[in-house]
């Protein structure tokens, strides 16, 4: 397999440097590539799709028949991201969520922000994911945001912008997990000459930082993972993450509120559970709370979580934060809470609310990407350069009449890696979306998912749109410390759990 | 472990059993068609009878022909009883305990799957040669339940397992002898020549007991192959050996020592084997063996009833629906 024809089409290539030669972090693994002999990568390529289907790791999409499965595509060629730039993203991440957890907890006590005029109340009064329903609530250790996925991109100007945080149930990262077991048995020998920053103590920290949510007076917390059940398209996820971390997974039917507590029903009666790690959305946590007619929820869970009996992460009414109009002000936020500038900075937005901003959205709406404030993977947008005429007006009519709803962005020149297309390489457009843990301390997963468009050309990354995988190389500088290698932190009572 | 967990695996463990019975079902009387020397006695639709699933036949499929009885039970996706149905069945709930079970059990109930879904293909022929693919069937079940046994940790879960495919076993021993029953009734005339022990070297054959029986029992006698595939204390597809595995996996998951008894179905269970224990082969004879395997047949189907009440049933009453011969989960 060689490189000869590859071009960078004066795109940014994570791989490749302007001049068409490898970028010094690439170096072992294209060397490595140019060694296998001719279509030996496209039947790698293809074990590790078959080895893909017969572990049944695949995503539901939507929209077809109930529960079709699909594998999630997975390309072999990894992104790589060198030391010195990761440092620089982990820092930036840590402060960006650092923030963004003041900020949540100030909207739902004295809103200082609002009042100081950094950000106009309605924006946040109006979203409909600010729930009056945690007003004064004061979440277990002050923190709101556990689990975050943020979306960054890199442009043809070579830097790193934030294209989104995902704040609420961000899923993906099994893949992640995925990815790498099978890579690492693809090319053990680029593994065994790179310096590559491991993943897979990732169940293990998430699982530690469940445990640090339980209510001091609990030893051997019991965690769950509750889930919408198999039909959701992440549901692979729940379950994996559930085994990985070695906690039972849940459906709303398997719990039910008990004496002012929660519990799941086991073949021996009921048994308490302290925290529940939930990848179910807030409208459907609680009917009793949220939307009454939620068949998913467990009646009466928020009201154990107000009196401190149950720890919840994501926290509810976190998602305030995660939209894509207050995703605008984050720059702001971070100045506001921290007095500091942003060191990984957002793409440029344009807020339809304000009217001068709409007014250049809608005249130059073939330019621009569209994003509805609340709509996630891939849903209720629209690529200027890629939509027809039709579709543009049609955007635009719904810009202008619920212009709270949306924002716009100029279309970025997504950075592109080789991707094995037929028999030979060709750019394809990624992204990449580090895992955050806030817990004891803030955690950043070296590494992250790398989506990737399959089709010629397009910037859609999402796996419901046609988007793939890759594996994701964080490069580590120096030798690898004891926190990458062990496997599982030495926290006591993190085995505890197992045993209950 | 969760209710629902526990109703998930024993479903999943039920379903895959099953599967493999109803290709045994099927392969048996594909053998005995074959040692038909006049070709007279054709008979499917007593297999349709067995699975309890005739009403739905005669109502969608209509004529008892190999082909259409065959498709029937092998691929069609509205026959919950359908090998294909039963595989899949056996996945949606694996897929609901994927973090409970190994990963091995896992993929190889998930490359099972891969393997009957591609069979059933239109453009596959897995059926002009089905006794290979019935075998292929076979193996699977095996390899499951193999792979369960050595890589699942023997506790609760496991337990749940074990009791739904004894349970499942036990059941459709009952059912393959009641085969027999059924093409008995139409060749009367047959018994005792050397056809009918052709017979019943088929149905041994059908539950793998052809060559255990022999060590045993040597000479093929129907008395004593009646003895050998109910009240065997040994053999593993033997009704009583399943019933006994059966009782002592409920025995792990309640705590209660043998002898006694704390849920209704567990009582009716340990009378079930003790019944078995303290029976002769000539008095079930004597009264009629197929009044004797359909009484059983209530009974099992009355302690898997206990089963759902006690360990997997919701505290809030739902409707259930209504008891089919043979059945099936509830949702």
């Amino acid at each position: 397999m060689r490189f000869l024809d590859y071009h960078v089409d004066g795109f940014f290539d994570e791989l490749f440097g302007e001049d068409g030669r490898p970028r010094s972090s690439a170096k072992t693994l294209i060397r490595n590539i140019e060694c296998l002999p001719d279509g030996e990568l496209l039947n790698r390529q293809k074990a590790a799709e078959r080895a893909l289907l017969q572990m049944g790791i695949t995503f539901n999409v939507y929209g077809e028949r109930a529960g079709t499965e699909k594998i999630f595509p997975f390309d072999l060629v990894p992104r790589i991201v060198p030391a010195a730039e990761w440092s620089r993203i982990e820092k930036g991440l840590k402060q960006r969520i650092t923030a963004l957890n003041l900020f949540i907890n100030d909207l739902y006590h004295d809103q200082k922000i609002l009042k100081d005029g950094v950000i106009p109340a309605d924006i946040i009064l109006s979203s409909k994911a600010f729930r009056k329903q945690c007003m004064g609530f004061n979440p277990p250790r002050g923190i709101w945001c556990h689990v975050t996925g943020t979306d960054l991109v890199r442009h043809r100007d070579g830097n790193i912008y934030v294209l989104d945080d995902n704040l609420r149930c961000p899923s993906g990262v099994s893949y992640v997990l995925e990815n790498r077991a099978v890579m690492k048995s693809m090319f053990p020998q680029v593994f065994a000459q790179s310096k590559i920053r491991p993943v897979a103590n990732y169940p293990s920290k998430l699982r530690d930082m469940l445990e640090f949510l339980a209510p001091d007076s609990v030893t051997g917390p019991r965690c769950v993972l509750l889930t919408p059940g198999i039909y959701n398209s992440a549901y692979f996820e729940h379950s994996f993450l559930a085994q990985q971390m070695g906690i039972e997974l849940v459906e709303g039917r398997d719990l039910v509120v008990d004496d002012g507590y929660v519990c799941m029903r086991t073949t021996k009666g009921f048994e308490r559970v302290d925290v529940i790690y939930r990848r179910l959305d807030d409208d459907f946590l609680d009917p009793e709370c949220f939307r009454p007619d939620s068949m998913l929820g467990v009646p009466g869970l928020m009201e154990v979580y107000k009196r401190g009996n149950v720890a919840l992460a994501n926290a509810p009414g976190g998602g305030v934060a995660d939209d894509k109009v207050v995703y605008a002000y984050v720059p702001r936020i971070v100045k506001y809470y921290l007095g500091e500038d942003i060191i990984l900075p957002n793409v440029p937005t344009y807020i339809c609310s304000e009217e001068k901003d709409l007014k250049y959205v809608v005249e130059n709406i073939g330019k621009l990407v569209v994003k509805a404030a609340n709509e996630s993977g891939g849903y209720g947008m629209l690529v200027g350069p890629h939509s027809t005429k039709e579709q543009q007006a049609e955007f635009a009519k719904k810009v202008q009449e619920n212009p709270r709803n949306y924002i716009a962005q100029p279309t970025l020149a997504l950075s592109r890696v080789p991707t094995l297309v037929d028999s030979h390489f060709e750019g394809r457009h990624v992204d990449l979306r580090p895992y955050i843990l806030y817990g004891k301390e803030i955690f950043v997963m070296p590494g992250g998912l790398t989506r990737v468009a399959l089709k010629k050309g397009s910037l859609v990354v999402n796996s419901s749109q046609g988007g793939g995988s890759k594996d994701t190389w964080v490069l580590a500088d120096a030798p690898l410390t004891e926190s990458d290698t062990s496997l599982e932190t030495k926290t006591p009572g993190a085995l505890a759990g197992a045993a209950a | 472990m969760l209710s629902r967990v526990a109703d998930s695996i024993y479903w999943m463990s039920r379903y895959v059993e099953r599967a493999e019975n109803v290709a045994r079902f099927i392969d048996v009387n594909l053998q005995l068609m074959l040692d038909d020397p006049s070709g007279e006695g054709q008979q499917w639709l007593p297999l349709v009878n067995t699975t309890g699933d005739q009403e739905a036949f005669e109502k969608r499929i209509g004529k008892g022909t190999q082909e259409n009885v065959i498709h029937f039970l092998t691929f069609d996706e509205e026959n919950p009883n359908s090998i294909l149905s039963c595989v899949r069945a056996a996945r949606e709930n694996a897929r609901t305990v994927r973090e409970i079970i190994s990963s091995e059990m896992w993929l190889a109930l998930n490359k099972f799957y891969l393997m009957v879904n591609a069979a059933a293909d239109k453009k596959s022929n897995a059926l002009t040669n089905p006794h290979d693919f019935f075998t292929e069937v076979k193996n699977a079940n095996h390899l499951f339940n193999g792979i369960s046994a050595a890589t699942m940790t023997h506790g609760e879960p496991w337990h749940f397992f074990h009791m739904g495919r004894m349970l499942e076993r036990a059941d459709k021993t009952s059912r393959i002898l009641d085969v027999k029953y059924f093409i008995l009734l139409r060749s009367a005339q047959d018994v005792g020549t050397p056809f009918d022990d052709i017979q019943w070297a088929a149905v041994l054959r059908s539950a793998s007991a052809f060559e255990m029986y022999r060590k045993k029992h040597g000479r093929i006698s129907p008395r004593a192959v009646v003895e050998f595939l109910l009240l065997d204390r040994e053999f593993p597809r033997s009704i009583n050996f399943s019933l006994t595995g059966a009782r002592d996996s409920f025995h792990a998951i309640s705590g209660t020592p043998l002898g006694t008894f704390r849920y209704p179905s567990e009582k009716l269970l340990g009378q079930l084997c003790s019944e078995l224990s303290y029976a002769a082969v000539d008095e079930i004879v004597n009264e009629g063996l197929h009044e004797y395997l359909d009484d059983l047949q209530t009974k099992m189907n009355k302690v898997g009833a206990g089963i759902f009440e006690t360990f997997f049933a919701s505290k809030t009453p739902k409707p259930t629906k209504k008891q089919t011969q043979s059945q099936e989960q509830r949702q």
